[in-house]
């Protein structure tokens, strides 16, 4: 993943650029009005790591004067710094709260569009060595369960499904992503964990899911949206269009989530 | 007071800075000065005794605390021997051997703590035998934070006493020796005291870099409250939720980390002059 140039930097780089352009033969102009260009940084939750990596290139593959930089990390965290004025040009994030932090705060750009969604499932060792059927299963002393922190969406969509399924359970540790959850029980340090669906599917062979029955599941909204402060919205907009369209769709139905 | 005096009379008897020196001086101290001023200006005030008399963030200082204890101490416990085997034995592989005692210095602690895991987890090379064996399992544990704050803050207690080793004239210790002191009584009566400032300067350092260590410990403990949720995973989590709280947590470990600096630094000062006096 590239590091994202300071905007300082990029903002007056950009200008010269432009102004240098503008000098130029006039005939130039017309030619490279229609085609975008220039680079945006998009921050995404931590869950939307691959899914997004493979949408990026794709949507680089048909801009290819665009340049697209990600930051993933927990949404609540995306959101406190994009309000805290890190260089975003799209926020997608991993629940509707977050989303609604940075619409309170005036820092997008137009209305946020729900763009995926996807289940809880539990995700187990290789081979599931527990025996591990359902929620009740996590409450067993044999088992060491992980979950989320309930300051980031999985903790609070796990408490959620636990609470449906009238489980009380006590973690080993309350991860502060969604990825952390994962690697624990992928590294065999954990029996199981209540994460997405899409980052047991990402986990491949590392792991295995449970599925957790329509009644107690809960379903993860994905909001996306540009950033009011983007410097180049032409690009941001295209990007989440192209999220949006079918193309997009598709590259995320590969990682296990479902259109909106 | 004297101190004072003495150190307030030094500049007239150098040579005055150079402007470019004092300028791009200026600008690297500003980049540590900010920071913190930015901190401190969002600080909410009003709302420190409230958020520091919260159960949860008592939980987590005491944690930290009782953690970072520890660490020091196993620190100094089997950092200074290694320091001192790494200074006065020449045995093969002496210059890899410090080089790994120091590498967690320059490592990512978050590649420190999936490390410790392959070590000492549940499938780790040593922790499969220590789950098998004595029922110990250190992932998750408040043992599991000492263990990660140990391993990113001895680093620093090994330096610092290492090179106060090797500023110790060795004539001293060859001396008691001739005397017919034994090697413990040596090492005990007269290489400790020797180095007694840079082995507290080295002991504060380390203690420091535990309580506020982050990425090992989250890696390889996890957080949970009141078990391995240290002060740093605390402000890190409430950044999500309650950025006031953070920015009151963030205070009480920038103020610990200053006062540890400040009272070092004449620690370390005193330490330096002596070794050179001799």
């Amino acid at each position: 993943m590239r590091t994202p140039w300071p905007r300082t930097v990029c903002g007056p780089l950009m200008l010269a650029l432009v102004a240098v352009a503008a000098c130029g033969d006039d005939s130039d102009q017309g030619a490279t009005s229609g085609a975008l260009d220039g680079e945006i940084t998009v921050f995404a939750a931590s869950s939307l790591t691959d899914a997004f990596t493979e949408a990026g290139e794709a949507f680089h593959r048909a801009q290819p004067d665009t340049t697209v930089t990600f930051s993933f990390a927990a949404s609540g965290a995306l959101a406190t710094q994009i309000i805290e004025g890190a260089p975003a040009d799209v926020f997608a994030s991993a629940d509707e709260s977050s989303m609604k932090k940075l619409t309170d705060a005036g820092e997008v750009a137009g209305p946020p569009e729900v763009f995926a969604r996807t289940e809880l499932q539990i995700i187990v060792g290789p081979g599931n060595p527990k025996g591990i059927t359902g929620l009740p299963d996590l409450a067993r002393d044999d088992v060491i369960v992980v979950l989320c922190d309930e300051s980031v969406p999985c903790g609070v969509y796990a408490r959620a499904a636990l609470g449906r399924a009238a489980v009380t359970v006590s973690p080993a540790s309350l991860e502060d992503k969604v990825r952390g959850v994962v690697s624990k029980v992928t590294l065999g340090e954990a029996d199981a964990g209540i994460v997405y669906a899409t980052d047991v599917l990402a986990a491949g062979s590392a792991a295995a899911g449970v599925e957790i029955p329509d009644a107690q599941n809960v379903i993860a909204t994905y909001p996306i949206s540009v950033t009011k402060s983007s410097e180049n919205p032409r690009v941001a907009d295209a990007f989440v269009e192209f999220i949006v369209s079918d193309a997009g769709r598709a590259i995320l139905a590969v990682y296990g989530f479902v259109a909106a | 007071m004297t101190r004072h005096g003495r150190r307030r009379s030094r500049p007239e008897t150098r040579p005055r800075a150079p402007v470019a020196v004092v300028v791009a001086g200026v600008i690297g101290a500003a980049l540590f000065a900010l920071p913190l001023f930015g901190l401190i200006w969002r600080v909410p005030w009003s709302e420190l005794g409230a958020v520091l008399g919260d159960e949860s963030s008592r939980t987590a200082l005491r944690l930290s605390l009782w953690c970072s204890l520890w660490a020091g101490a196993i620190s100094v416990l089997a950092g200074v021997p290694l320091a001192w085997l790494l200074a006065r034995v020449r045995f093969r592989g002496r210059a890899a051997t410090r080089a790994l005692c120091t590498l967690p210095m320059v490592l990512p602690p978050v590649v420190g703590g999936v490390a410790l895991f392959f070590a000492f987890g549940r499938r780790g090379v040593v922790g499969q035998y220590l789950d098998r064996w004595f029922d110990v399992r250190l992932p998750f544990t408040t043992w599991g934070v000492v263990m990660a704050q140990a391993f990113v803050a001895m680093p620093f207690l090994i330096l610092t006493v290492e090179a106060a080793l090797r500023q110790v004239d060795p004539q001293i210790e060859d001396a008691a020796r001739s005397l017919g002191a034994s090697p413990w009584y040596v090492f005990r009566r007269v290489t400790l005291p020797t180095i007694r400032p840079a082995l507290i300067a080295g002991a504060v350092l380390a203690w420091a870099r535990a309580l506020g260590e982050f990425g090992a410990t989250i890696t390889f403990a996890g957080s949970f409250p009141g078990r391995t949720q240290t002060l740093p995973l605390a402000v890190y989590l409430a950044l999500e939720t309650d950025p006031r709280a953070a920015l009151v947590l963030s205070l009480v470990l920038v103020t610990v980390s200053f006062a540890v600096l400040i009272a070092l630094r004449d620690h370390w000062f005193s330490g330096a002059s002596r070794l050179v006096d001799r």
